[in-house]
């Protein structure tokens, strides 16, 4: 066995995210809803402020996992629940578990639960990954 | 309300190119530097042999639009996206996209009458190969419904 469950993947420190940083999301996601980038926007939709894209988010718990498959690995399945929202000045702090390894005829699988939380602890995003080596 | 007719009819797919500019933009705006995404010559030893992208890269494509059905845009909630890959998706290569609504419901909560919608989406290389499929879920809170 690679790696034996329950390892923990390198934490990753996101961030703070700034109002720049979703406005480049914005442009290059092609999300331009302005609930990201515009604050009296935002306010009016009753968000109180502008909120990061969830797919921002999702991206950062990505790395996570990418940087662990390095080049040995391909990202099966990737799969998230939006918790919580994030807004400019937060941290976004991406953790990954190995939770299962299964060796299957086309390789080994390597399954990852993964998290990410604000510097106040509310998790933002759970979800979990497949890597297969 | 959603038309229930249109539930399970595909768009038709649309073409898109994995544009090594976007790609770039891409992994610099969510600040990932994995050189897999932007460094030929690093990609190109290694096991792919290209630069690739970011798995939600996925997300930004064009999946095409369904006749006859409209979604708000405002108060939308993003509740859960899942990918499978068969393989990542190699810069310049061209993949057909089209999307669907695989079902919608709706519940009571905490915001009000909540409506989910499922969206399920589908990336095909020119060969006819699947190559990624995924499942986003999202939320209309009874302010989106008016």
């Amino acid at each position: 066995m690679r790696y034996p469950v329950g390892t923990s993947l390198p934490t990753l420190i996101k961030g703070p995210i700034t109002k720049m940083d979703l406005v480049k999301y914005s442009g290059a996601s092609g999300d331009f809803n302005p609930i990201h980038t515009i604050e009296e926007f935002a306010e009016q939709a009753g968000l109180g402020g502008i909120i990061a894209h969830g797919m921002l988010s999702m991206a950062y718990v990505g790395q996570v996992v990418t940087d662990f498959a390095g080049t040995d690995a391909d990202l099966i399945d990737f799969g998230v629940r939006f918790r919580a929202m994030v807004r400019p000045g937060d941290k976004v702090i991406c953790k990954g578990t190995i939770s299962k390894v299964e060796e299957k005829e086309d390789g080994e699988y390597v399954y990852l639960q993964v998290v990410a939380e604000t510097e106040s602890s509310q998790v933002v995003i759970k979800g979990n990954a497949t890597l297969r080596y | 309300m959603i038309n229930q007719e249109l539930i399970g009819k595909w768009s038709t797919p649309v073409e898109n190119w994995i544009e090594r500019g976007a790609v770039r933009k891409f992994a610099e705006a969510i600040g990932d530097p994995n050189p897999l995404y932007v460094d030929e010559t690093y990609a190109k030893k290694s096991r792919h042999g290209r630069l690739i992208a970011p798995p939600t890269f996925a997300r930004t494509l064009d999946y095409g639009v369904i006749d006859g059905l409209v979604i708000p845009t405002e108060g939308l909630i993003h509740g859960e996206q899942q990918f499978h890959f068969e393989r990542p998706l190699y810069v310049g290569e061209t993949i057909w996209c089209s999307y669907r609504l695989g079902e919608s419901y709706s519940r009571s909560g905490s915001l009000g009458k909540m409506i989910f919608l499922i969206f399920e989406e589908k990336g095909v290389t020119s060969q006819g190969e699947i190559l990624f499929t995924s499942r986003s879920t999202v939320i209309m809170t009874q302010g989106s419904d008016t």
